[in-house]
């Protein structure tokens, strides 16, 4: 069982999707509930994953591999380690929750949705599976499809613009990533005389450190637009914007992951003299830094809820990405840790943004306001996101937040000094969203009969907010899954990081002081 | 039973009834919907898109503009007494349940000879390895560990104690508003947090209670959430509560990568090891206690982060007393006091703490002289009297600080729910231009809190007098006092005893200004409400009685067991403000006869100005002087920070950004779409024109000039003939004229 299961997890929702094709489209109902079969056995199909994963052993742990292409070197390879570990839950978890609250949200063409739904759903896992440089590509690609159409067809009404813009810009970065890929492919070819996209091979490569900064840029620009970094980000809030929810809940949640993970898992062990280059950490952190705070006030004047929330993530990855460049260990685990908490807080924003947009077709801030007064339940299911998203210890963004800038610190005070306004800023244009929203009186005549959660969307949020607190209350388990492979990557990147430095004045007084 | 090992138990109780409250109080407490749903004239319109309205909310969306938040009693009728009883025991009840584990714990605690106990559950945040200063690599991480020490058990005495008062003080003040339940869940909430600020074993786990503390003051200030003004103020106490918690962060991350803990025993044992030494310039270790004090600025409401404490008046008057005067803004001088091994290294910092308390409390108690609204001249007075805690802290004297902390908690409770008292009586009328007389209309109200202005004004014999004049002795003789911040807290002793007691002539004393129909309401408020007055009115008689002066050799040792009990926390820096005290009583019996006269002449000053000649007050509130202008707008402080950082940083800031987002970094990639699609025109007109154009000019030529030829060849015989005819007659017509 375990030989197959990452093939398992990968292929069961474009199964659900192939089935789903048999279904006749007038069949609105049985494709929902077919859809969202596929959507929790794909969850829960992943689940053997975690509990089997040792997290003690290092490398990549459930291994695959099948020749493809032999005659250029392509393989099907998949693997694990505690960092796609995490992802992939994620993946599989939003992947579920984004299918559970489209019920109602989506009455047209809901055969096609769904199907875009699952087969997005493969594309995203292969993504974090992927161990063949080639196959991660098609991946990459595959997952553009869908996301387009989601936009396209079942998004609002500057769908056009917003679908065509994503597609070009993300195309525009996968273009050099290839070209990044092919230099590192006969590169090995000539230091090695075997042509392959393994990266588990092709990490042996030693370039000359003027061609590795060339290939880091060409990764460096199609993994910025994909996080997206500042000043490549424009196309999120459109996106977001036109977005149908589950839309919004897996580009958010999932989608711009894929360019952090892209840093993580191939930029810097692959290019790790690049990856040190001072002036390239500079540029890099700076921009996070830009993002960070930028991102924030932006939202903060957003006239649109969803464009607001999509501008926070600009702010959140923000700190992802200075995390990771951060260069040690709490920055790179925190990174880890805020993308999946990232993806826990942002997509509970989208879905309650998702669930007055159902009810009232405005996004509009101002349309709303007083809403806790007829919405109890959702004012309480949108101030613990919202209290997730802006940090508050006990729940899981303060983990994310505070390691990252403990990374931060450690490579830069300087850069945790700026990183750490974002809190403040996070902090104010959340609770001045929440306030307009949902304090104060109901203003608006026809806001006045809404509807409270229903069971099912109390199920969409439910396990979101239970992951949550389980990172902000012991989160003692993601840091172990992230030990090895992260202390692995520093090491490769950094050598000798781990050996003690000078003489450490505090040690020795502690020793003295009989401390352990 | 050993309740040492229990005390993890003590945050417990309290997140117990939270939870019971916030998840199912709901059902135990059934609600009509919320009165101040709509706002005036809003009736409900179906939307565009046919979805069902609820009729329900149509009939009972009541309209009433104004938030009138008391006394309206008896429209909530329909509510079981049996569950809200529960309510009322549960709540209460775990607070108490925590004071009662606490005062055990402590009394175990009393019996061992080092008087520290930790007890860690588990790893909390077990980060990874990470590279301190001096290049040593380091595990992080932090404990869900919690340390009784002396200074947390004066903590948590206080925090249950008074808690629990005012816990059962609102079952009387609340009981006729809507969202009880969430009141009380609210409030246990809040308690679970504060616990887990003075209990937690490390700066981290302490963070967690800091910023949840502030979650709830931001919850409870908001409870009357259909009011812009309640709203604007909790949000305004997150932000900027959130500022000083970025410099309290930074503070942890120097601290993690300088000394490599953020345990407080491992800190101060690494501190006083020895391997550091007080630096005499601004240098890392001032650095960190700074922006450590940064944070304590904002959870302590001190000056330039104050600015939230006196807008957090909109919540509730429990929860000003209990949040904004007893507990949650101590926490500043509870940090500060926890890391005193730190700042008795930074001889810097600590005058900036010195400082920045003394201006505090100067400036806070000017603005308090001439406030109306009764709680907030109790705000203020209690940014003020922060204050006085900070300039103890900074000239090292900790205990003091803790001290004052202490007897604090006990008047100022009393002061606050004193006035939510009057403010019960007079259906929920705050103004004191509108009170007057109420001596004998609620006599309880009025005698406690009589005890409890005399006690705040530093009346030899009350709680106050003992704590305060030990700050100002303690900042004239200590190595680290000066003199010229003794005056200034000699000046504000002045004023306070000046505002607290026009407070008490405005509100008690003189003619009566009630409006005509609140003053057939007025009442004395119910045993529940009083019971606690009275308590906490004893206290503030008793409570400074632990910590007679040493001047007064006559009492026995044991009356000084307060200063005693913290002695092996604040041992070390003890030792060395010890040099050079008490060396001249005459000077200390001149000292302590000083501030009782200036306490004194304040209240009689108020009583001159507002019993004897309430005209004279009038003519200076009549037309204002510039100075009254500047105290009664508070400074314009809101203002200039409404413009600078709100306006100005955030959304002005937020709009460039904005606009250079959508113009100037969008601008870019639709200028780059653009420019494909111009590129494309361009090439597509030169592939027309240019490319194809030539293609077809040179088969236009060809064209052109096969023209001629080509209408030779017409294949028309009779041309054909034609031209032949035509041909030979020219020929022939060439020869003939030749």
């Amino acid at each position: 069982m375990n030989e197959y299961l990452l093939s398992i997890v990968l292929f069961t929702p474009l199964l659900g999707m192939i089935l789903l094709l048999f279904i006749p489209a007038a069949q609105t109902n049985l494709i929902r509930i077919w859809a969202n079969v596929a959507g929790l056995a794909g969850f829960l199909v992943s689940l053997p994953l975690a509990f089997r994963f040792d997290k003690t052993a290092e490398g990549f742990q459930f291994v695959e591999r099948a020749e493809w292409i032999p005659a250029i070197g392509v393989n099907y390879m998949l693997g694990l380690d505690g960092i796609s570990l995490l992802l992939v839950l994620l993946t599989t978890l939003l992947g579920f929750v984004a299918i559970l609250s489209s019920w109602n949200a989506v009455t047209e063409r809901t055969k096609g949705y769904y199907a875009m739904l699952l087969l997005q759903q493969t594309g995203m896992i292969g993504v974090f599976l992927a161990l063949d440089f080639i196959l991660f590509f098609v991946f990459w690609e595959v997952v553009l499809v869908p996301m387009y159409f989601l936009i396209g067809v079942w998004g609002g009404p500057r769908k056009l613009y917003a679908a065509i813009k994503f597609f070009l810009y993300t195309m525009a970065g996968s273009v050099l990533m290839l070209l990044g890929i092919f230099t590192l492919y006969f590169q090995h070819f000539h230091q090695f005389g075997v042509y392959t996209f393994e990266i588990t091979r092709l990490i042996n490569v030693n370039m000359p450190l003027h061609l590795e900064q060339w290939v880091f840029w060409a990764f460096f620009i199609a993994f910025a637009i994909k996080v997206p970094m500042f000043p490549f980000h424009t196309w999120l809030p459109d996106a977001h914007v036109e977005a149908p929810t589950a839309g919004s809940v897996i580009l958010a949640g999932v989608l711009l992951k894929m360019g952090t993970y892209g840093f993580i898992r191939f930029s810097l062990p692959l290019l790790p003299k690049a990856s040190i280059e001072p002036w390239i950490i500079q540029t890099i952190a700076v921009l996070s830094i830009i993002a960070i705070i930028y991102g924030a006030l932006v939202s903060l004047v957003q006239p649109d809820w969803k464009k607001l929330v999509a501008y926070s993530s600009v702010s959140h990855l923000g700190f992802c990405t200075l995390g990771i460049f951060a260069l040690n260990p709490n920055g790179i685990a925190g990174s880890v840790i805020q993308q999946i908490n990232h993806g826990i807080s942002t997509g509970m924003l989208f879905l309650i943004v998702g669930i007055v947009y159902e009810r009232r077709h405005t996004r509009e801030i101002k349309e709303y306001g007083g809403l806790a007064h007829v919405m109890p339940m959702y004012a309480f299911v949108f101030a613990f996101a919202m209290l997730s998203s802006a940090g508050l210890p006990l729940l899981n963004g303060f983990i994310g937040e505070f390691t990252i800038l403990q990374g931060a610190f450690e490579a830069n005070r300087t850069w945790a000094a700026f990183a750490v306004t974002g809190i403040i800023f996070g902090a104010a244009y959340l609770l001045w969203l929440y306030q307009r929203t949902m304090l104060g009186q109901v203003n608006n005549g026809r806001n006045l009969g809404l509807k409270d959660l229903s069971l099912r969307e109390w199920a969409v949020f439910l396990p979101l907010m239970a992951w949550a607190v389980w990172i902000g209350v012991y989160p003692k388990p993601y840091f172990e899954v992230l030990e090895k492979p992260v202390n692995q990557l520093v090491e490769r990147v950094r050598p000798g990081y781990f050996e003690e430095r000078a003489a450490p004045v505090v040690a020795i007084e502690r020793g003295k002081a009989g401390l352990k | 039973m050993n309740f040492l090992d229990l005390i993890w138990l003590i945050p417990l109780f309290p997140l117990i009834g939270a939870i019971v409250m916030l998840l199912f109080g709901k059902w135990l407490d059934p609600q009509p919907p919320s009165e101040f749903a709509a706002a005036p004239g809003i009736t409900p319109i179906a939307g565009g898109h046919g979805h069902h309205h609820d009729p329900r909310a149509s009939t009972d969306a009541v309209i009433q503009s104004d938030a009138h938040a008391h006394g309206s009693h008896g429209h909530l009728a329909h509510r079981s007494p049996a569950s809200k009883m529960l309510i009322s025991v549960l709540c209460p009840g775990m607070v108490l349940l925590s004071f009662f584990f606490s005062g055990m714990a402590i009394i175990q605690l009393a019996s061992l000879p080092e008087k520290v106990y930790e007890v860690v559950k588990f790893t909390w945040l077990a980060g990874l390895p990470f590279q301190t200063q001096t290049g040593q690599v380091a595990a992080f991480a932090a404990d869900w560990g919690f340390l009784l020490d002396p200074l947390s058990s004066v903590m948590i005495l206080v925090v249950t104690g008074v808690g629990f008062l005012i816990h059962a003080y609102s079952i009387g003040y609340m009981g006729h508003e809507g969202g009880y339940y969430r009141f009380f869940g609210y409030l246990n909430l809040f308690v679970f947090f504060m616990l887990m600020l003075v209990m937690a074993n490390n700066y981290v786990l302490m963070f967690v209670g800091w910023e949840g503390v502030g979650l709830c003051s931001y919850l409870l200030i908001g409870f009357y959430f259909h009011k812009k003004s309640a709203a604007d103020a909790g949000k305004k106490a997150f932000v900027v509560n959130r500022i000083g918690d970025a410099g309290f962060i930074l503070g942890m991350l120097l601290m993690f990568s300088v000394l490599g803990t953020v345990r407080f025993l491992d800190v101060n044992r690494v501190l006083q090891s020895g391997a550091f030494h007080p630096e005499m310039q601004f240098g890392v270790l001032s650095a960190m206690a700074l922006l450590l004090f940064i944070g304590a600025t904002g959870k302590s409401a001190q000056v330039p982060l104050y600015v939230w404490l006196p807008d957090a008046m909109e919540g509730p008057t429990p929860v000003s007393a209990l949040i904004h005067a007893a507990t949650m803004v101590t926490a500043g001088v509870y940090m500060v006091a926890r890391s005193h091994a730190l700042f008795s290294l930074t001889p810097e910092t600590s005058w900036i703490v010195t400082v920045v308390g003394a201006f505090t409390a100067i400036f806070a108690a000017s603005i308090a002289l001439v406030q109306n609204d009764i709680k907030r001249v109790l705000a203020y007075s209690t940014v003020s009297q922060l204050g006085y805690m900070f300039v103890a802290a900074g000239v090292g004297a900790y205990w003091v600080a803790i001290f004052h902390l202490y007897t604090h908690a006990f008047f100022k409770a009393l002061l606050f729910l004193g006035s939510g008292s009057v403010i019960h009586a007079l259906s929920g009328e705050q103004d004191m231009r509108k009170m007057g007389g109420l001596k004998d209309r609620v006599p309880i109200t009025y005698r406690t809190m009589w005890i409890g202005s005399l006690a705040i004004a530093g009346i030899p014999g009350l709680a106050g007098f003992f704590s305060k004049d030990e700050i100002l002795w303690q900042t004239w003789s200590a190595p680290m006092g000066s003199k010229a911040v003794y005056t200034i807290g000699l000046i504000t002793a002045f004023m306070t005893a000046f505002y607290m007691w026009r407070l008490m002539y405005l509100t008690f004393y003189g003619p009566s200004r009630v409006e005509p129909e609140v003053a057939s309401h007025i009442h004395e408020s119910p045993s529940t409400m009083t019971t606690p007055l009275m308590v906490l009115a004893a206290g503030s008689v008793l409570a400074g009685w632990i910590g007679v002066p040493k001047l007064w050799v006559a009492f026995p040792e044991a009356m000084r067991a307060f200063e005693r009990w913290l002695a092996p926390v604040f041992a070390s820096e003890e030792a060395h403000a010890a040099a050079g005290h008490h060396a001249d009583t005459t000077i200390e019996w001149l000292l302590m006869g000083l501030s009782v006269t200036v306490a004194l002449c304040g209240i009689g000053l108020a009583r001159y100005m507002f019993l004897r000649r309430p005209e004279l007050a009038a003519s200076i509130s009549g037309p204002p002087g510039p100075l009254y202008r500047v105290l009664l707008n508070k400074w314009y402080v809101d203002e200039i920070y409404s413009y600078l950082f709100v306006d100005g940083l955030g959304k002005g800031g937020g709009r460039v950004f904005s606009r250079f987002d959508s113009q100037v970094v969008d601008g870019g990639v639709n200028g780059a779409g653009w420019l494909t699609r111009f590129t494309s025109r361009v090439s597509m007109w030169w592939d027309t024109w240019i490319i194809d154009g030539a293609v077809r000019l040179s088969s236009f030529l060809v064209k052109m000039s096969s023209y001629p030829f080509r209408i030779l060849q017409t294949g028309s015989l009779q041309a054909y003939a034609f031209v032949f005819v035509a041909g030979v007659l020219v020929i022939f017509g060439y020869y003939l004229v030749r």
